[in-house]
């Protein structure tokens, strides 16, 4: 159940990590010109923030509803290690939201330099929230900073614990990053789409380039800080590492095996070997020692394939939203001109879907390739999840709840993006619009309908 | 006052601060469905345009609770929790609806957004009160799903304190929608408000008397932390503030009536504290279920930190909000939008910079792949990441400036 809400929850984290500062560029962009459009765009983007910002509240309230509901054990024994962080990304959460509120009903309410910086908090709240949450998850792969002794937790240190965590700062990259990819890629999809249809003035080709720019430059990055995150784990939960790849024996140059599935026996079926490249991948080392997971008694094992197929799922997908920034960049740097094949277009579209899909997969990673514990080594899941009966129906209950709330967001992202441009574009009409302004205008009155 | 004790306050803070913001939301909706005749679509769009730009603040108030909760009594929150799991998530379903029908009532009007609304803000405040109720009347055993699954919470105290928790919320907020209607010109739905302060205000205040009996029989306890010491005189504070709330709104004055009203619901909240402690669940003390002291302060130095940020910022929002800032009409004075004499147009980076910043890149990215630790890689992530969000500006200023036959 947690994992349902978390896979709801973390898109919407991304557009809080991304999107404010995409539509804060984009206003500043209109006040650096003084052109419309920019400014349309950002207007109109911030109602969409903010919506999906509201649902990110309520998920957000739901998760640590949840964490009570679902984890009693987890939280009882833990909730003091980890707290703090939560305590902050509360306070992040809070100060976003005022500022979130202050800035989309400030439009035109506020002087523009005043508005402006009332972007800036929620840009850097989007960060230091997914910082704290991080800080939690990097702790459960990496716990330190509190003694068992007798069953009983003691000598709490909750800062190290939290900030003191090799864990942290390659995940949080690794996430800051993703949610940079995912926005940028689901934007650029939408106006792709558009852009398919025909509708290619001033408006639309500046909402599809700038998520695509950023898109384009954080997916390769994200190769190099994958790769960083990867050697972590490496490093500190070899067992995690081997399912990822589904190494059953220790091996001195281990291959690195793509596709197939994982059999009990230890053997991978229908993959496609290549020699020592696991090694070289996770140790920079072609003759690295891997450890395999023979090495702990099976029912430390994660669910092999689970792991494995997330993760190369992420893996591939990455690297395909990689080869498609390469192609966009490569064009863009010989011609001086945006791709003009329809399949670069249609390749876009695909790829915010698949962005998204591509996080779901790397927390599928993270968070099964950690199982069977919920902080890694020192608790396993079953000790942590409640006694309750009858939980069961609380989950059918928050599944369905979860349909509606993803319909009804999807249905007023769209009912935004179908309002007429009329009233912004009247209200705009007092400062002097480009020529090809009016162009835009006209297009938009009836949006993408992604 | 022992360091045990300062969450536990705070925590009691966040609740009333979640009853007088929040709770006035779930009361909002309230009357959005309630509203009949010729002031109902008015009705309707004042109660929207009065919650929206403090939506998303009012709601983060129960999040605080929970988490000064889960970190400062981690097993008091275990305890709560796995007993009350049915109420608790009937509060978080009553939430989610309510920001369904909140979200989607900002672009249309339908019928069933305003249902579901009032329902959701029915359910919400009540499953919240009823689990208020539960743990005051010491239905909370301590342990992993100690407590009875329905007996918890459904029993005469939770069922009152459920009942009183929803009409307070929707006298709250016909006490705020009265005042901004007010500060909006529109004197026909603040005399709307007005009657309908009145006559919840006096249902609620009629419901917290005969619940005085109530926690009399069902909960001696905490009945008698209520009738001596620092409880009673919470519980004077109260009601008197209750009665003086409606003494102003019967005259109008709905500014200081809205803080009135928010002062009586501190003191019933304060009261509560007072009469529950020492003990936060039958047999646990405060003191035992306290974390260790070094989490305490790190809980008590961040939050001391958050709120040196939070209160401004949350004096800006609300001084904007009740300045009628966001009120139609309320635009800034400078002009309508767009930054006047700011046409200086945009150039795309020369190459000397995109040089500059590939070469960062580049080392950036060497330093991070070579090495496996240390300072060394962690200059090099930085390195990555500024190259990173310069050369996003740079593209994207090139992208939209450059004339191109695409």
């Amino acid at each position: 159940m947690q994992a349902l809400s978390f896979a709801v929850h973390i898109p919407l984290v991304c557009f809080g990590i991304a999107f404010p500062a995409m539509v804060v560029f984009m206003e500043w962009l209109g006040q650096r010109t003084g052109e419309a459009h920019y400014t349309a765009i950002a207007k109109r983007w911030s109602k969409v923030m903010i919506t999906l910002f509201a649902a990110g509240v309520v998920t957000g309230t739901l998760l640590s509803f949840e964490l009570g509901i679902l984890w009693p054990g987890f939280m009882s024994t833990f909730g003091d290690v980890f707290g703090l962080a939560f305590g902050l990304e509360g306070f992040s959460f809070f100060i976003e939201a005022i500022f979130i509120g202050i800035y989309v009903y400030g439009w035109d309410r506020m002087s523009p330099k005043r508005h402006m910086l009332a972007g800036i908090p929620v840009m850097v709240t989007g960060f230091t929230g997914s910082w704290m949450v991080i800080a939690v998850n990097a702790w459960m792969n990496d716990p330190s900073g509190f003694d068992v002794v007798k069953g009983e937790v003691v000598n709490v240190e909750p800062w190290t614990a939290l900030f003191a965590n090799g864990h942290l700062w390659p995940q949080l990259i690794h996430m800051y990053l993703a949610g940079f990819i995912v926005v940028g890629f689901l934007l650029a999809a939408v106006y792709s789409y558009a852009w398919l249809k025909g509708r290619r003035g001033a408006y639309f080709r500046t909402a599809l380039v700038v998520p695509l720019a950023i898109a384009c430059l954080a997916a390769p990055t994200q190769l190099l800080i994958g790769d960083w995150a990867a050697r972590t784990v490496a490093d500190d939960q070899p067992i995690k590492l081997a399912s990822f790849e589904g190494l059953y024996k220790t091996t001195e140059g281990a291959p690195e095996t793509i596709l197939g599935w994982y059999e009990p026996d230890g053997t991978i079926k229908y993959g496609i070997e290549i020699p020592k490249l696991l090694s070289l991948l996770a140790y920079h080392d072609p003759n690295a020692t891997v450890q395999g997971l023979d090495t702990v008694p099976e029912e430390d094992r994660p669910p092999i394939n689970v792991v494995r197929i997330a993760f190369q799922t992420m893996v591939g997908i990455g690297t395909g939203l990689a080869a498609l920034a390469a192609w966009f960049l490569f064009v863009w740097f010989r011609k001086k001109r945006l791709p003009r094949t329809k399949w670069f277009y249609r390749a876009v579209v695909l790829a915010g879907p698949g962005a998204v899909a591509a996080l779901i997969a790397g927390w599928v990673t993270t968070e099964v390739g950690r199982q069977p514990w919920v902080v890694y080594g020192v608790m396993k899941t079953e000790e942590a999840v409640t006694g309750a009966e009858g939980i069961v129906f609380g989950y059918g209950a928050l599944v369905a709840v979860y349909v509606v709330l993803a319909a009804a967001t999807f249905w007023v992202v769209r009912k935004i993006a179908r309002t007429p441009f009329d009233d912004e574009i009247a209200a705009l009409e007092t400062g002097p619009p480009p020529a090809d302004n009016a162009s835009a205008a006209t297009q938009g009155g009836d949006d993408v309908s992604r | 006052m022992s360091l045990a004790d300062v969450p536990v306050s705070l925590m009691l803070l966040g609740i009333a601060a979640y009853i007088v913001l929040g709770g006035a939301d779930f009361g909002s909706a309230f009357w959005s469905f309630t509203a009949r005749g010729k002031l109902n679509r008015e009705i309707r769009e004042h109660t929207h345009r009065s919650m929206a730009p403090v939506w998303e603040a009012n709601h983060v108030w129960l999040i605080f609770v929970l988490v000064v909760c889960w970190t400062a009594y981690p097993e008091v929150f275990g305890s709560i929790f796995s007993t009350l799991w049915i109420p608790l998530l009937l509060a978080c379903l009553g939430i989610i609806m309510r920001a369904v029908s909140y979200v989607v009532g900002g672009v249309a009007e339908q019928r069933w957004v305003v249902v579901l609304s009032a329902v959701s803000s029915f359910i919400a405040p009540f499953a919240l009160g009823t689990v208020i109720g539960a743990i005051v009347s010491g239905r909370v055993p301590v342990g992993n799903a100690q407590g009875d699954l329905f007996s918890s919470w459904l029993n005469p105290t939770s069922i009152m304190i459920g009942l009183v928790a929803v009409t307070v919320c929707a006298y709250l907020a016909a006490i705020y929608l009265a005042a901004d209607a007010k500060r909006n010109g529109l004197d026909d739905l603040s005399e709307a408000f007005r009657k309908r302060g009145l006559l919840s205000g006096v249902i609620a205040g009629v419901i917290a008397a005969a619940g005085l009996l109530v926690l009399h029989n069902d909960a001696a306890m905490i009945y008698d932390g209520l009738d001596s010491g620092d409880g009673l005189v919470a519980v004077i504070v109260s009601a008197v503030l209750g009665i003086l709330t409606i003494g102003l709104l019967w005259r109008r004055s709905y500014e200081l009536a809205r803080f009135c009203a928010a002062g009586a619901v501190v003191a019933v909240v304060a009261g509560w504290g007072f009469a529950q402690s020492p003990d936060i669940l039958p047999g646990l003390s405060i003191d035992a279920a306290a974390a260790a002291d070094n989490v305490l302060i790190g809980l008590l130095v961040s939050i001391a930190v958050g709120l040196m940020i939070l209160i401004p910022s949350l004096a800006l929002l609300y001084g904007l909000v009740l300045g009628g800032r966001f009120d139609p009409g309320g635009g800034w004075a400078g002009g309508e939008g767009v930054t006047k004499g700011a046409m200086s147009t945009l150039l795309p980076p020369g190459r000397r910079k995109v040089v500059i910043v590939l070469a960062i890149a580049g080392i950036g990215s060497a330093m991070t792949f070579i090495s496996s630790g240390g300072a060394v890689l962690y200059v090099g992530v930085a390195l990555v990441m500024a190259a990173l969000a310069i050369g996003f500006v740079m593209l994207a200023v090139t992208l939209v400036t450059t004339a191109t036959q695409d």
